[in-house]
Protein backbone atom coordinates (compact mmCIF):
# COMPACT_ATOMS: atom_id res chain seq x y z
CA UNK A 1 0.00 0.00 0.00
CA UNK A 2 1.23 3.48 -0.91
CA UNK A 3 0.65 6.57 1.23
CA UNK A 4 1.33 10.30 1.08
CA UNK A 5 4.60 10.71 3.05
CA UNK A 6 3.39 14.01 4.51
CA UNK A 7 0.74 12.11 6.52
CA UNK A 8 3.27 10.35 8.80
CA UNK A 9 5.29 13.58 9.11
CA UNK A 10 2.14 15.39 10.26
CA UNK A 11 1.30 12.55 12.67
CA UNK A 12 4.87 12.68 14.05
CA UNK A 13 4.51 16.42 14.69
CA UNK A 14 1.28 15.85 16.67
CA UNK A 15 2.96 12.95 18.51
CA UNK A 16 5.88 15.25 19.43
CA UNK A 17 3.48 17.73 21.06
CA UNK A 18 1.67 14.92 22.91
CA UNK A 19 4.93 13.55 24.37
CA UNK A 20 5.98 17.03 25.51
CA UNK A 21 2.60 17.26 27.31
CA UNK A 22 3.07 13.78 28.79
CA UNK A 23 6.48 14.77 30.20
CA UNK A 24 5.28 18.15 31.52
CA UNK A 25 2.11 16.80 33.15
CA UNK A 26 3.38 13.32 34.06
CA UNK A 27 0.03 11.93 32.96
CA UNK A 28 -0.01 8.17 32.53
CA UNK A 29 -3.51 8.32 31.08
CA UNK A 30 -2.33 10.63 28.31
CA UNK A 31 0.51 8.17 27.58
CA UNK A 32 -2.06 5.37 27.46
CA UNK A 33 -4.20 7.39 25.03
CA UNK A 34 -1.13 7.89 22.82
CA UNK A 35 -0.46 4.14 23.02
CA UNK A 36 -3.99 3.56 21.71
CA UNK A 37 -3.26 5.95 18.82
CA UNK A 38 -0.09 3.97 17.98
CA UNK A 39 -2.01 0.70 18.20
CA UNK A 40 -4.52 2.01 15.65
CA UNK A 41 -1.57 3.23 13.56
CA UNK A 42 -0.07 -0.26 13.31
CA UNK A 43 -3.33 -1.23 11.56
CA UNK A 44 -3.15 1.79 9.24
CA UNK A 45 -5.93 3.54 11.19
CA UNK A 46 -3.99 6.33 12.90
CA UNK A 47 -6.41 9.08 14.03
CA UNK A 48 -3.70 11.70 13.35
CA UNK A 49 -3.26 10.42 9.80
CA UNK A 50 -7.06 10.45 9.35
CA UNK A 51 -7.18 14.06 10.52
CA UNK A 52 -4.43 14.84 8.00
CA UNK A 53 -6.35 13.13 5.22
CA UNK A 54 -9.64 14.86 6.04
CA UNK A 55 -8.54 18.41 6.88
CA UNK A 56 -4.92 19.07 5.89
CA UNK A 57 -4.31 17.17 2.67
CA UNK A 58 -7.19 18.82 0.73
CA UNK A 59 -5.44 22.17 1.31
CA UNK A 60 -2.09 20.91 -0.02
CA UNK A 61 -1.08 20.07 -3.56
CA UNK A 62 -0.56 16.46 -4.63
CA UNK A 63 2.58 14.83 -3.17
CA UNK A 64 5.72 14.65 -5.32
CA UNK A 65 6.05 10.96 -4.49
CA UNK A 66 4.31 8.25 -2.53
CA UNK A 67 5.91 5.95 0.01
CA UNK A 68 5.36 2.44 1.23
CA UNK A 69 3.08 2.04 4.26
CA UNK A 70 4.97 -0.95 5.74
CA UNK A 71 7.90 0.99 7.31
CA UNK A 72 5.48 3.51 8.79
CA UNK A 73 3.43 0.77 10.44
CA UNK A 74 6.57 -0.87 11.79
CA UNK A 75 7.60 2.49 13.31
CA UNK A 76 4.13 2.81 14.90
CA UNK A 77 4.70 -0.56 16.60
CA UNK A 78 8.02 0.69 18.00
CA UNK A 79 6.20 3.82 19.23
CA UNK A 80 3.51 1.66 20.80
CA UNK A 81 6.14 -0.17 22.87
CA UNK A 82 7.60 3.08 24.24
CA UNK A 83 4.17 4.61 24.92
CA UNK A 84 3.10 1.50 26.85
CA UNK A 85 6.27 1.55 28.97
CA UNK A 86 5.72 5.27 29.64
CA UNK A 87 2.07 4.71 30.59
CA UNK A 88 2.95 1.77 32.88
CA UNK A 89 5.73 3.80 34.50
CA UNK A 90 3.54 6.77 35.35
CA UNK A 91 0.46 4.75 36.35
CA UNK A 92 2.41 2.26 38.53
CA UNK A 93 4.19 5.08 40.35
CA UNK A 94 7.57 4.52 38.65
CA UNK A 95 7.88 8.06 37.28
CA UNK A 96 11.55 7.68 36.26
CA UNK A 97 10.72 4.74 33.97
CA UNK A 98 7.81 6.78 32.57
CA UNK A 99 10.02 9.80 31.91
CA UNK A 100 12.82 7.79 30.26
CA UNK A 101 10.42 5.99 27.91
CA UNK A 102 8.53 9.21 27.11
CA UNK A 103 11.83 11.03 26.43
CA UNK A 104 12.95 8.32 23.96
CA UNK A 105 9.58 8.46 22.21
CA UNK A 106 9.80 12.26 22.08
CA UNK A 107 13.25 12.13 20.44
CA UNK A 108 12.06 9.59 17.86
CA UNK A 109 8.86 11.52 17.02
CA UNK A 110 10.71 14.83 16.77
CA UNK A 111 13.42 13.38 14.47
CA UNK A 112 10.69 12.04 12.21
CA UNK A 113 8.72 15.31 12.16
CA UNK A 114 11.65 17.71 11.78
CA UNK A 115 14.17 15.70 9.72
CA UNK A 116 12.14 12.93 8.10
CA UNK A 117 14.35 10.44 9.94
CA UNK A 118 12.49 7.25 10.81
CA UNK A 119 14.43 5.89 13.79
CA UNK A 120 12.46 2.65 13.96
CA UNK A 121 13.26 2.01 10.30
CA UNK A 122 16.99 2.66 10.85
CA UNK A 123 17.11 0.25 13.76
CA UNK A 124 15.36 -2.49 11.81
CA UNK A 125 18.47 -3.78 9.98
CA UNK A 126 20.53 -3.77 13.20
CA UNK A 127 17.80 -5.84 14.82
CA UNK A 128 17.74 -8.32 11.92
CA UNK A 129 21.56 -8.50 11.89
CA UNK A 130 21.70 -9.27 15.59
CA UNK A 131 18.95 -11.88 15.45
CA UNK A 132 20.51 -13.66 12.46
CA UNK B 1 9.95 24.15 35.56
CA UNK B 2 9.18 20.64 36.79
CA UNK B 3 11.65 17.78 36.08
CA UNK B 4 9.52 16.46 33.22
CA UNK B 5 9.66 19.82 31.45
CA UNK B 6 13.45 19.89 31.80
CA UNK B 7 13.69 16.37 30.37
CA UNK B 8 11.45 17.36 27.44
CA UNK B 9 13.68 20.38 26.71
CA UNK B 10 16.87 18.29 26.98
CA UNK B 11 15.42 15.55 24.74
CA UNK B 12 14.44 18.10 22.07
CA UNK B 13 17.91 19.68 22.16
CA UNK B 14 19.57 16.25 21.85
CA UNK B 15 17.25 15.39 18.96
CA UNK B 16 18.15 18.60 17.09
CA UNK B 17 21.88 17.86 17.44
CA UNK B 18 21.43 14.21 16.43
CA UNK B 19 19.26 15.19 13.46
CA UNK B 20 21.81 17.72 12.18
CA UNK B 21 24.65 15.18 12.53
CA UNK B 22 22.56 12.57 10.70
CA UNK B 23 21.74 15.00 7.89
CA UNK B 24 25.40 15.95 7.43
CA UNK B 25 26.67 12.37 7.42
CA UNK B 26 24.07 11.09 4.95
CA UNK B 27 25.54 9.96 1.66
CA UNK B 28 29.05 11.10 2.47
CA UNK B 29 31.50 9.00 0.47
CA UNK B 30 34.26 7.45 2.53
CA UNK B 31 37.40 5.80 1.19
CA UNK B 32 37.66 2.14 2.10
CA UNK B 33 40.67 -0.11 2.34
CA UNK B 34 39.71 -1.83 -0.87
CA UNK B 35 39.80 -5.44 0.26
CA UNK B 36 36.74 -7.41 1.15
CA UNK B 37 34.80 -10.50 0.25
CA UNK B 38 34.12 -11.72 -3.24
CA UNK B 39 30.97 -10.00 -4.52
CA UNK B 40 30.36 -12.19 -7.57
CA UNK B 41 27.41 -13.93 -5.91
CA UNK B 42 25.63 -10.56 -5.76
CA UNK B 43 26.06 -10.11 -9.50
CA UNK B 44 29.12 -7.84 -9.49
CA UNK B 45 31.11 -8.42 -12.70
CA UNK B 46 34.75 -7.52 -13.30
CA UNK B 47 35.49 -4.92 -15.97
CA UNK B 48 32.57 -2.78 -14.81
CA UNK B 49 32.40 -0.10 -12.16
CA UNK B 50 29.46 -1.07 -9.94
CA UNK B 51 27.21 0.87 -7.62
CA UNK B 52 26.26 -1.87 -5.17
CA UNK B 53 23.28 -0.72 -3.13
CA UNK B 54 22.04 -2.51 0.00
CA UNK B 55 18.38 -1.85 0.71
CA UNK B 56 15.66 -3.11 3.01
CA UNK B 57 11.90 -3.22 2.92
CA UNK B 58 11.52 -0.79 5.82
CA UNK B 59 13.42 1.98 4.12
CA UNK B 60 11.99 4.97 2.30
CA UNK B 61 15.28 6.66 1.27
CA UNK B 62 16.29 3.37 -0.41
CA UNK B 63 13.77 4.05 -3.16
CA UNK B 64 15.08 7.54 -3.87
CA UNK B 65 18.63 6.16 -3.82
CA UNK B 66 17.65 3.42 -6.27
CA UNK B 67 16.17 5.98 -8.67
CA UNK B 68 19.29 8.15 -8.46
CA UNK B 69 21.80 5.29 -8.85
CA UNK B 70 20.04 3.68 -11.80
CA UNK B 71 19.72 7.08 -13.50
CA UNK B 72 23.43 7.81 -13.06
CA UNK B 73 24.36 4.28 -14.20
CA UNK B 74 22.18 4.70 -17.29
CA UNK B 75 23.97 7.90 -18.28
CA UNK B 76 27.57 6.73 -17.83
CA UNK B 77 29.28 4.03 -19.90
CA UNK B 78 30.86 1.23 -17.93
CA UNK B 79 28.83 1.89 -14.79
CA UNK B 80 26.20 -0.55 -13.51
CA UNK B 81 23.81 -0.38 -10.58
CA UNK B 82 22.94 -3.46 -8.55
CA UNK B 83 20.47 -3.35 -5.68
CA UNK B 84 20.46 -6.20 -3.16
CA UNK B 85 18.13 -6.89 -0.26
CA UNK B 86 20.14 -6.61 2.96
CA UNK B 87 17.86 -9.00 4.83
CA UNK B 88 18.33 -11.87 2.42
CA UNK B 89 22.13 -11.36 2.39
CA UNK B 90 22.77 -11.05 6.12
CA UNK B 91 26.12 -12.88 5.96
CA UNK B 92 27.49 -10.37 3.45
CA UNK B 93 25.94 -7.52 5.45
CA UNK B 94 27.84 -8.66 8.54
CA UNK B 95 31.06 -9.28 6.61
CA UNK B 96 30.96 -5.78 5.12
CA UNK B 97 29.80 -4.27 8.43
CA UNK B 98 26.77 -2.60 6.89
CA UNK B 99 24.76 -0.94 9.63
CA UNK B 100 22.13 1.04 7.76
CA UNK B 101 20.15 1.02 4.58
CA UNK B 102 20.70 2.40 2.06
CA UNK B 103 24.43 1.78 1.94
CA UNK B 104 26.06 2.25 -1.46
CA UNK B 105 29.41 0.58 -2.17
CA UNK B 106 31.46 1.63 -5.16
CA UNK B 107 33.28 -1.33 -6.67
CA UNK B 108 36.03 -0.60 -9.21
CA UNK B 109 36.79 -2.55 -12.39
CA UNK B 110 39.02 -5.02 -10.57
CA UNK B 111 36.28 -5.84 -8.05
CA UNK B 112 37.69 -3.89 -5.11
CA UNK B 113 35.37 -1.83 -2.93
CA UNK B 114 36.88 1.64 -3.08
CA UNK B 115 34.23 3.85 -1.50
CA UNK B 116 31.08 3.54 0.54
CA UNK B 117 28.31 5.85 1.67
CA UNK B 118 25.54 5.18 4.16
CA UNK B 119 22.32 7.12 3.81
CA UNK B 120 20.96 8.67 0.64
CA UNK B 121 23.76 10.29 -1.43
CA UNK B 122 23.29 13.37 -3.60
CA UNK B 123 23.86 13.25 -7.33
CA UNK B 124 26.99 15.40 -6.90
CA UNK B 125 28.45 13.05 -4.26
CA UNK B 126 27.82 10.06 -6.50
CA UNK B 127 29.23 11.66 -9.66
CA UNK B 128 32.36 12.85 -7.85
CA UNK B 129 32.96 9.36 -6.47
CA UNK B 130 32.58 7.45 -9.76
CA UNK B 131 34.08 9.92 -12.24
CA UNK B 132 37.67 9.10 -11.24
CA UNK B 133 37.08 5.37 -11.80
CA UNK B 134 35.58 5.41 -15.29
Amino acid sequence: MQIDPRGPRFAAAVTTVVFVLILVTGSGWLALAQAAVFALGTAGQSPYAMFFKAFVRPRLGPPSEMEDAAPVRFAQAVGLFFALVAAAGYLLDLPVAGMVAAAFALVAAFLNAAFGLCLGCEVFLLYRRARG
Amino acid sequence: MNPGAWIAAAALLAAVLAGLAWQRGNGRMRETRGDGPDLAHLGVEPGQVTLLQFSSAFCTPCRATRALCSDVAGRLDGLTHIEVDAESNLDTVRELNILRTPTVLIVDRSGRIVRRASGQPTRAQLMAAVSALL
